[in-house]
């Protein structure tokens, strides 16, 4: 036994110290190659953020990594301020990403993205505070990230707006007079659209008929939702969940020869360019979303092909929501003259500053212009959408 | 002198305990050099915390030999229930320690319960089929707890499931559904953590040291022979099952107080697999082998970072490889040869080094 | 009316779950082990047919062969790199190790095949057979996956009866060391389980996907964990039984859902589990059936 156990131990070790060796040779291996490094001689302020880049969580946060890495490209090209991005792994795990905060605390971050997905956004904006280091969320979407944080603030819609208008806009355009909504339960993203939905429907009188949860474990059978929907005969099915579950939600609801109105919110997007999907089926699909990528500006077009040229993907509104992250800090860090040998601390009272008066023009702001609350939260127009022919046609 | 006094185990015990210290005297000294990366200091109380699982379970696992893959359900019940009171704690005192000593003696507490009320009907079971059950038991509590919301306000505690009724004039909501727990009162400390591993280091210690824990191990060794010479079988079974179960609640406080939130599904299969892995790994009631496992899995993934892309994958290879190593006989042959010969070389260098 | 519609589509989700559960009650009544990347073999013959008849436009049943080809090698090489070495190690040891490949093959899908989702060809159609002037319908899909669940029970029991190999196998699961001194060779009989159990692994994975069209790297740990449920519930080591434990576990999960609370379904299903198991503790078939395969 004693002998099994210092075998064990000193197998453990070699590993470890094996593995430390070569972390960091990749490590070195690592900056050359980056395109996104500042171009040499010039000082670049250290932009970190946490996403999920594995898991099942992954989609978005490599997305928000590649809509990064291409506007921080773009702002270096300039030649003026340089940027260096650095995009660490947090599994979608509150716990995962505080260490990836660290990391990139180690590392000399000096802004941060914060983190891509809620939960883990609202412990790294906690984070964030206390070490007073300036956090501009691309998508954690929960009021809770920037609840009672004055240095923390989101690029994307909060999710109680979205409920808001999405009851409202059906209210006004009349879309249904029965509705069914089918929301994920252990998504504070779902939950929270829904919750401010039900809440917003109540007061303008909507009627739901209707209401079917689902979780992560339970992501594949909507069997039961749909004819709950159906038999309470629901004309208009809300759907305020993202595109891969509403995929299945459409296929199905095919399937049982179910035809409401679907409506989605921010998170429906995306939806086209799944690969394999039959786009058919999302025909007649509305959508508020702040961004589409067959928008006809030239901004958006510039994007969406460097995005296809470099991914070969179409970028959903993840990617845009942080290319227009790093394009606010650029324009933050350019007004306040913020340069790349301020501490962090100094930046972040500057940003504070800046962001709470700025007005900012990008590809989700829906071609208008768009300002910051105190509590940290965007205003932007949410745009109608309705898929036609396989693309979205403003509605 | 005392040390040859001491028997085997016992001086093993206290190799254990040392380690524990000294690792935390060294700890505690780089930390006031300020020679420690932020991102290990921020790693502390978690693996104070995942140490304190492993050992728990090892108790299961290693001392009672009954397979649990839901180790992290009473976890969940310890961590929820503490943060609860000590959210109704922190309004009223601002004396950190307090807070969580109280926390977590509640924690622990609600955890046995649930591991009582858990054990009762399901340790009639063993093998497979008891693993299965607590694996079920885990993902019930994280069904239950998912759809949970409590929340506080001038009158007291509110509390409704599966919908948010909850209605409160201007109070906070301690749990929030799927949302878990959002608004935590951050009372862990690396302190608390190192206590807490020598409290149940001790309480294990002496229990598998006492006829109790001889009357445990015996079941595990054998069952029909245990019972034939009078050990009450459900009696005991049940009592290393619910101090394993407090011991889990305990550690669900610290780990949570840490952090500013932590959801509900935080604490599911993927967790209670992690713990397990410490613990085989460790060595099947090897309680010193459970705590450096521990650290040492805890640790790594952070360290593979450099890895990026590549991280969890390495990760995975490593954990194979180490499982094939330690449990193949050719393969353990092989790498105590090699390792020994790498031994060899490096006194050989540190002696020329030193002429 | 309703209700039948809901209990078809349980016996589909069950069918489902049914032959992934029969890929884990073979390992384990041969090997004895908790074969936990089974759910992730699944996925890899989810992703194989996806890419040979969507990139390669391959037609859909020989997509379906193709990846029962590579399912089958790939499991042989798992067996083979991961789990024989540990043959005469720990119980514990192998179920560790097979957590490490599990996570090994999620990660390695990732990478290989990005984590953004893929809608699974319709290899089956989208279409519905309408009763009762359209009251109830039922997707094409539920049926095939249905028959196609009692053609491979019915195999199984077959192969596993008459043939050579199958009682081999049933010698195996009984006494390995017995077998062995009658001149089976163990190995070689473990190695078959495998390659067997990762076979139907493929057609599970592709009718699961065919069924609930979204294919990612983590597509097949949940319905894994719920088939090892299954397993279980029915008796594990028991083909009959993974049959029976899938079915009502199917049933259980969308009546569930659709008469108490869709929020706490999986809880439900749980809870059901726990008290199937104290009243009868081997599981449904468990014991009456005594020869384990």
């Amino acid at each position: 036994m004693k002998m099994k156990t210092k075998k064990k131990l000193a197998l453990g070790l070699v590993l470890t110290m094996g593995l430390t060796m070569f972390a960091g040779c990749g490590n070195g291996g690592d900056a050359k190659t980056d395109d996104t490094a500042a171009t040499d001689g010039a000082a670049a302020i250290k932009i970190g953020g946490t996403g999920p880049l594995t898991g099942g969580a992954s989609i978005y946060g490599i997305a928000v990594k590649q809509g990064a890495e291409i506007a921080v490209a773009e702002v270096n090209a300039e030649g003026g301020l340089q940027f260096e991005l650095k995009m660490e792994d947090d599994a979608h795990d509150a716990e995962k990403a505080v260490n990836a905060y660290n990391t990139l605390k180690d590392w000399g971050m000096q802004i941060s993205l914060n983190s891509v997905t809620s939960i883990p956004a609202s412990a790294t904006a906690a984070e964030n505070f206390n070490d007073r280091i300036f956090g501009l969320t691309p998508s954690g979407s929960a009021p809770d990230v920037t609840k009672d944080k004055d240095n923390v603030y989101q690029m994307c819609f909060s999710d109680p707006n979205q409920g808001t208008a999405s009851a409202q806009y059906i209210s006004e355009q009349k879309l249904g007079t029965k509705i069914a909504v089918i929301y994920k339960n252990d998504d504070p993203y779902s939950a929270g659209i829904y919750a401010k939905f039900m809440e917003e429907a109540d007061a303008l009188g909507l009627e739901v008929v209707s209401e079917g949860t689902f979780t992560t474990d339970s992501q594949n059978d909507f069997s039961v939702q749909l004819s709950d929907a159906k038999n309470a005969g629901a004309d208009l099915l809300f759907l305020p969940i993202y595109y891969d579950a509403a995929s299945l939600i459409l296929t199905q609801a095919n399937n049982m020869g179910y035809a409401p109105k679907f409506f989605g919110v921010d998170g429906m997007d995306g939806i086209l360019a799944l690969e394999g999907f039959d786009t058919a089926l999302a025909e007649g699909v509305m959508l508020l979303t702040p961004f589409s990528a067959d928008a006809e500006d030239e901004a958006t077009k510039n994007f969406v092909a460097k995005y296809q040229e470099k991914y070969g993907e179409v970028p959903n509104q993840f990617a845009a929501d942080a290319y227009d992250c790093i394009y606010a800090l650029y324009q933050a860090c350019n007004n306040a003259g913020v340069t790349a040998d301020m501490t962090a601390e100094e930046i972040n009272d500057l940003m504070i500053e800046q962001f709470s008066t700025m007005e900012f023009e990008g590809l989700t702001t829906g071609g208008a212009v768009a300002t910051w609350n105190e509590a940290g939260e965007i205003s932007k127009v949410p745009q109608g959408m309705v898929i036609q022919n396989g693309a979205y046609v403003g509605m | 002198m005392s040390l040859k006094i001491m028997n085997k185990t016992t001086r093993s015990n206290m190799i254990t305990y040392a380690m524990v210290i000294i690792a935390f005297v060294i700890v505690q000294v780089l930390i006031g050099n300020g020679s420690i990366s932020s991102r290990l200091q921020g790693q502390l109380v978690p693996i104070c915390a995942y140490i304190v699982m492993a050992i728990s379970l090892n108790l299961t696992v290693g001392v009672l030999g009954e397979l649990s893959l839901g180790h992290a359900g009473f976890m969940s019940a310890g961590a929820f229930s503490g943060i609860v009171v000590a959210s109704c704690l922190s309004q009223n005192t601002d004396n950190e320690p307090l807070i969580l000593v109280i926390s977590m003696i509640v924690g622990g507490v609600v955890a046995a319960i649930v591991g009582f009320l858990v054990g009762v009907p399901v340790l009639r079971l063993s093998g497979d089929y008891l693993a299965i059950v607590t694996l079920a038991f885990g993902e019930i509590i994280k069904g239950i707890v998912n759809n949970l919301y409590v929340g506080l306000d001038g009158s007291g505690l509110h509390v409704s499931l599966i919908k948010n009724t909850v209605e409160m004039t201007d109070g906070t909501m301690l749990i929030n559904g799927p949302m878990g727990l959002t608004t935590i009162p951050r009372v862990a400390s690396f302190t608390a953590g190192f206590i807490l591993i020598l409290v149940c280091l001790f309480v294990i210690f002496n229990l598998v040291n006492s006829k109790s824990g001889r009357a445990i191990m015996a079941l595990r060794d054998n069952r029909i022979a245990a019972q034939s010479v009078g050990i009450n079988v459900t009696n005991y079974k049940l009592m290393a099952f619910v101090i394993s179960a407090a011991m889990a609640g305990m550690a669900g406080v610290l780990f949570t107080a840490n952090f500013s939130t932590v959801v509900a599904s935080k604490f599911d299969f993927n967790t209670s697999i992690l713990i397990l892995v410490f613990v085989v790994l460790g060595g099947l009631g090897n309680m010193r082998g459970s705590i450096i496992a521990a650290t040492v899995l805890t640790v790594l993934p952070e360290v593979l970072r450099s890895f990026s892309d590549y991280r969890m994958l390495v990760y995975a290879i490593v954990l194979i490889v180490m499982m094939l190593a330690t449990n193949n006989p050719t393969l353990k042959q092989g790498i105590s040869m090699i390792i020994s010969k790498l031994k060899g070389k490096n006194s050989a260098k540190g002696g020329s080094a030193n002429v | 009316m309703i209700f039948l519609s809901h209990l078809i589509s349980g016996i589909s989700l069950g069918s489902i779950y049914a032959i992934i559960a029969l890929g884990y009650t073979m390992v384990y009544g041969i090997a004895k082990m908790l074969n936990f990347a089974h759910g992730d073999v699944i996925m890899v013959g989810a992703y194989i047919c996806f890419f040979a008849t969507m990139s390669y436009g391959w037609h859909p049943i020989m997509g379906v062969l193709l990846s029962m080809v590579v399912c089958t090698l790939l499991g042989i090489v798992i067996d083979r790199l991961a789990y024989k070495p540990l043959r005469q190690a720990p119980a514990l040891a192998v179920l560790i190790t097979a957590i490490g490949m599990s996570y090994f093959l999620q990660n390695s899908a990732q990478l290989l095949w990005t984590s953004s989702p893929k809608v699974f060809p319709s290899v089956i159609g989208n279409g519905s057979v309408k009763l009762f002037d359209g009251a109830l319908a039922i997707p094409h899909v539920t049926i095939v996956t249905i028959v196609v669940c009692l053609v491979i029970m019915s195999g199984l029991v077959f192969f596993v009866n008459k043939t050579r190999v199958g009682k081999s196998m049933r010698a195996v699961s009984e006494d390995k060391s017995a077998a062995q001194l009658m001149g089976i060779n163990v190995n070689s009989t473990i190695s078959m389980t495998f390659a067997i159990g990762s076979a139907l692994a493929a057609i599970a994975g592709v009718l699961l996907c065919s069924a609930y069209p979204t294919l990612t790297p983590t597509t097949g740990a949940m319905p894994g964990i719920k088939a090892f449920t299954a397993a279980v519930f029915g008796g594990i080591g028991s083909i009959p039984g993974a049959l029976v434990g899938g079915i009502l576990l199917g049933i259980v999960e969308i009546f569930a859902k659709a008469y108490i609370s869709t929020q706490l379904s999986d809880a439900i299903v749980f809870a059901v589990l726990i008290v199937v198991l104290i009243v009868k503790p081997t599981g449904l078939l468990g014991k009456k059936i005594s020869e384990k395969v």
